[in-house]
C-alpha cells in the first residue's frame, strides 16, 4: 500500500532538515501508529505525502500502491486513495460544508472516469455517515469547521474520510482536542472503516487512542527517522516510562 | 495658483462644457427645476482629478465633451433575470423603446416615461424631480448627478401604492458606439407597498444615470443590478434614497470589467426601525476600475444599515471603496455595520479603501472593516487534501469570498442568477 524509502525533507524557506531518511512500508489493510516526541517530524511526514508547500525533498520516494506520490498535484494524491486527517482541520467560510464534501467526492469521482453522484444520492449518503458520526443537519449546513468546536471539527474529519472512501488515511493527531467521549466516537468513526484492505497511519502522542484504534504496528519517530518499531505493546513501553528510555538506547546504538 | 482662483478656473471650465447643451424642455416648473440644477451646477463646477472625492477615479471621461466610444459588446448568453416574470421597460442607448416594452401599468403600479412626466402636472412628480439629488450634495458636492437633473434626455417614473407583486426591470441597451447616455428614474413608494426592481444591460458608451428613490413609512423596496461584461464602459451612477419609518431599503449591484464604473450611493434614513443595506459584488480582470461610493446618514432611532462590498481584481484591475456612515446626534441605538474588501488574485492588482464614520449619537453600535487580500493557502490546499483541483478549488474560494455580499439579496431565484453569472465569469478565465 504505502512505502516510504529513506525519505529526507528540509523546510523551503529555511536550509533546515526536517526528516533524515525515513523508512516505513504499510501493508493493505494494516493499521500503523507513529508516536514520538514533539518536533520529531510526524506531522511533516503526513504533511509532506499529502503535499503541502513548504517542503523539499532532498532524497528518497514515497510510492502509494507503486504510484509516485511525490511528483503529484495534492488532488491526484486525493484522487489516488490518499486521504490526511488534518491536526488543525482549515475553517473556510461562505462554503456550505455539504457544497464541499460533494464537490470533493465528485471531484474525485471525476479524476478516476467515474461518474458524479446526483443530489439525490450524494444527500442519502451524506446523511447516513453523518448520523452515525452524531453530526446533525445545522453541522452539515455551517461553512466548513467554522464555529466548530474541536470535537466537531475532528468528526467533520472522518465524515470527510467515510465520504471519499480512500485507500490509505493518516490521522495527524486527531485524538488532541478531544475529550474521552469524542475520542470514542471518532475511533469508532474509524474502525468502521477498517475493511481488512484500508490502510492506516496513526500519529498521535497518546496511547490512549490505541486503546480504541488497535495498531498492528506502533513506530516510534525520533529527530526525522524512525528508531524502532514493534507491536501494540511498544506503546504501552512508552506510556510507561516515555521516550527518554527509548532515546538512550538509540544514542547507543 | 490660489485656491479661489482654481475654483474659477474650475467653474469656467464647467461652464464652457455645459453652455453647448441642449436641456430637454418640459413643462414650466420642470424647466425650472432643471434652470435650478444647472444653476447649482455652475456654483460647484464638474469634478476634476483632484477633488478629494474623485482622487482614485478619473473624472475626465465622464466629463468630457464627447464620450469615448465605445465597442458594443456581443455575447451569446441569454441575458440576466430572463427567466424571471417581470415587467420589462427597455431603454436603447439612453431613449426608452416603447414597442420593445412591456405595457406602462401594473398592480399597484403608475408608470410613466419622465418625458411625459416633466410635461404633465403630476403633483408628486413635482416635488420629487431632483429633490433627492438636491438634498445628497451636502456635505459632499456630486456634480455629475447635478448635471444630470439639468440635461436628462429620459428615465422612468414609477410610484407604487401597495405591494407589487412582480418586479419591475430595467434592460439597457447599448447599440450606437458613441452613445452618451443621461437616464433620470424617479420612484416612490407610498406607505407600505413594496417593489423589486431590477437593473442590468449594457446602456450605452458612455452612461450618466441618477435613480431617486424615496422609500415612506412600512415600504419595503428591493434593488438588484447587474452591470455587465461590456469591457469599454464608463459609467456614472447615483442612487439617492430617502427612507421613512419601519421601512427597508436594500441594494445590490453585480459588476464585471468595464473601463470605469462610479456607483454613488447616498441614503438618508430619516424615520425610527428602518433598515438600509447596500452590497456590492465586483470583477475586474484587466484594465478595468470599479468604484462604489456610498454615504449613508442615520437621522432616526433604532436604525440599522449595512454596507458589504468585495470586489475580486486581477491582471491590473483596481477596485475603490470610499463608504462613509453618518450618525447624525439624534440618531440613537444606531446599528452600523460596513465591510469592504479587496481579494487579489495577483500582485498587479489594486483595491483602494476610504472607510469612514462620523458618529454624533452616544449609544450606538457602528463596526467597519476593511481587508486586502490574497487566496488562502491552507483553504486551498485543505480543498486541493480531499481532491478538488486547484483550478476549482481558487473559483471555491473566491466564489465563498464574494458570499456576504450576495447573501444580502433576499429573493433566491435572483440570488441564483447571479451566482450563475459569477461561476461563468470565473469559469471563462478558467479556460
Amino acid at each position: 500500500m504505502l512505502e516510504i524509502k529513506n525519505l529526507h525533507v528540509k523546510l523551503e524557506e529555511e536550509d533546515k532538515q526536517i526528516l533524515k531518511g525515513v523508512n516505513l512500508t504499510v501493508g493493505e489493510g494494516e493499521v500503523h501508529a507513529i508516536m514520538g516526541p514533539n518536533g520529531s517530524g510526524k506531522s511533516t511526514t503526513s504533511y509532506v505525502l499529502a503535499g503541502r508547500d513548504g517542503y523539499e525533498v532532498t532524497e528518497g520516494e514515497a510510492l502509494l500502491n507503486g504510484q509516485n506520490l511525490l511528483e503529484m498535484e495534492p488532488e491526484e494524491r486525493a484522487a489516488a486513495g490518499l486521504f490526511l486527517a488534518f491536526q488543525y482541520p482549515v475553517e473556510i467560510p461562505g462554503v456550505g460544508n455539504m457544497t464541499f464534501l460533494r464537490t470533493a467526492v465528485n471531484a474525485q469521482r471525476k479524476a478516476r472516469g467515474e461518474d458524479e453522484l446526483s443530489a439525490t444520492e450524494f444527500l442519502k449518503v451524506v446523511r447516513e455517515k453523518a448520523k452515525s458520526l452524531k453530526i446533525d443537519a445545522d453541522m452539515l449546513k455551517r461553512p466548513v469547521n467554522v464555529g466548530f468546536s474541536g470535537g466537531e471539527k475532528k468528526r467533520n474529519e472522518i465524515l470527510q474520510m467515510a465520504m471519499l472512501e480512500p485507500k490509505l488515511c493518516i490521522l495527524d493527531e486527531t485524538d488532541s482536542g478531544l475529550d474521552v467521549d469524542a475520542m470514542k466516537l471518532v475511533s469508532e468513526g474509524v474502525n468502521a472503516l477498517r475493511d481488512g484492505k484500508r490502510s492506516f497511519v496513526v500519529i498521535t502522542h497518546y496511547q490512549r487512542l490505541l486503546d480504541h484504534i488497535k495498531p498492528d504496528v506502533v513506530h516510534i519517530m525520533s529527530a526525522g527517522r524512525i528508531i524502532k518499531s514493534g507491536g501494540p505493546e511498544l506503546a504501552l513501553e512508552v506510556e510507561h516510562n516515555g521516550y527518554a528510555d527509548l532515546l538512550a538506547e538509540q544514542e547507543q546504538a | 495658483m490660489t485656491r479661489a482662483e482654481m475654483k474659477q478656473r474650475k467653474l469656467d471650465a464647467t461652464s464652457e462644457r455645459v453652455l453647448g447643451m441642449v436641456m430637454p424642455q418640459g413643462a414650466p416648473w420642470a424647466n425650472d427645476l432643471r434652470q435650478d440644477a444647472l444653476n447649482r451646477l455652475l456654483s460647484m463646477g464638474l469634478p476634476q482629478g483632484r477633488d478629494e472625492y474623485w482622487r482614485w477615479t478619473k473624472p475626465d471621461s465622464l466629463t468630457a465633451e464627447t464620450p469615448t466610444q465605445a465597442a458594443v459588446f456581443h455575447s451569446d448568453d441569454t441575458p440576466i433575470f430572463t427567466a424571471l416574470d417581470r415587467l420589462k421597460l427597455v431603454f436603447v442607448d439612453g431613449v426608452f423603446d416603447a414597442a420593445a416594452s412591456d405595457a406602462l401599468e401594473g398592480e399597484n403600479l403608475e408608470v410613466m416615461r419622465l418625458t411625459d412626466a416633466l410635461s404633465s402636472d403630476i403633483h408628486w412628480i413635482k416635488d420629487a424631480y431632483g429633490a433627492l439629488e438636491k438634498r445628497a450634495q451636502d456635505p459632499v458636492d456630486r456634480p455629475l448627478a447635478t448635471l444630470n437633473t439639468a440635461f436628462a434626455t429620459d428615465g422612468i417614473v414609477i410610484r407604487a401604492t401597495g405591494p407589487v407583486s412582480r418586479p419591475v426591470s430595467l434592460i439597457y441597451l447599448h447599440k450606437d458606439e458613441s452613445s452618451d447616455a443621461i437616464l433620470h428614474h424617479v420612484i416612490k413608494l407610498d406607505a407600505g407597498a413594496e417593489l423589486t426592481l431590477l437593473e442590468n444591460g449594457p446602456a450605452a458608451a458612455r452612461f450618466n444615470k441618477v435613480m431617486e428613490i424615496e422609500v415612506a413609512d412600512g415600504a419595503r423596496f428591493h434593488h438588484v443590478r447587474a452591470q455587465g461584461r461590456d469591457h469599454e464602459r464608463r459609467a456614472v451612477t447615483h442612487l439617492f434614497a430617502s427612507v421613512g419609518s419601519d421601512a427597508a431599503f436594500k441594494s445590490f449591484t453585480m459588476t464585471a470589467n468595464g473601463v470605469l464604473t462610479r456607483n454613488e450611493v447616498f441614503i438618508d434614513i430619516v424615520g425610527d426601525d428602518s433598515v438600509a443595506h447596500v452590497a456590492g459584488a465586483a470583477m475586474g480582470d484587466g484594465d478595468f476600475l470599479h468604484d462604489d461610493t456610498v454615504f449613508i446618514t442615520h437621522a432616526g432611532l433604532r436604525c440599522e444599515s449595512r454596507q458589504v462590498f468585495k470586489k475580486v481584481l486581477r491582471n491590473g484591475a483596481k477596485g475603490v471603496f470610499q463608504g462613509k456612515i453618518l450618525v447624525k446626534q439624534a440618531a440613537q441605538k444606531t446599528d452600523g455595520y460596513q465591510i469592504s474588501q479587496g481579494l487579489l488574485l495577483d500582485d498587479d492588482s489594486q483595491f483602494l479603501a476610504k472607510p469612514e464614520l462620523e458618529i454624533y449619537a452616544d449609544d450606538v453600535a457602528c463596526s467597519h472593516g476593511s481587508t486586502v487580500g490574497a487566496i488562502n493557502e491552507d483553504a486551498l490546499f485543505y480543498l486541493q487534501s480531499r481532491g478538488v483541483p486547484h483550478a476549482e478549488a481558487t473559483d471555491l474560494l473566491t466564489l465563498a469570498f464574494l458570499a456576504e455580499a450576495i447573501d444580502e439579496i433576499e429573493d433566491e431565484a435572483i440570488s441564483a442568477d447571479i451566482l450563475d453569472r459569477l461561476e461563468g465569469w470565473l469559469a471563462r478565465r478558467r479556460g
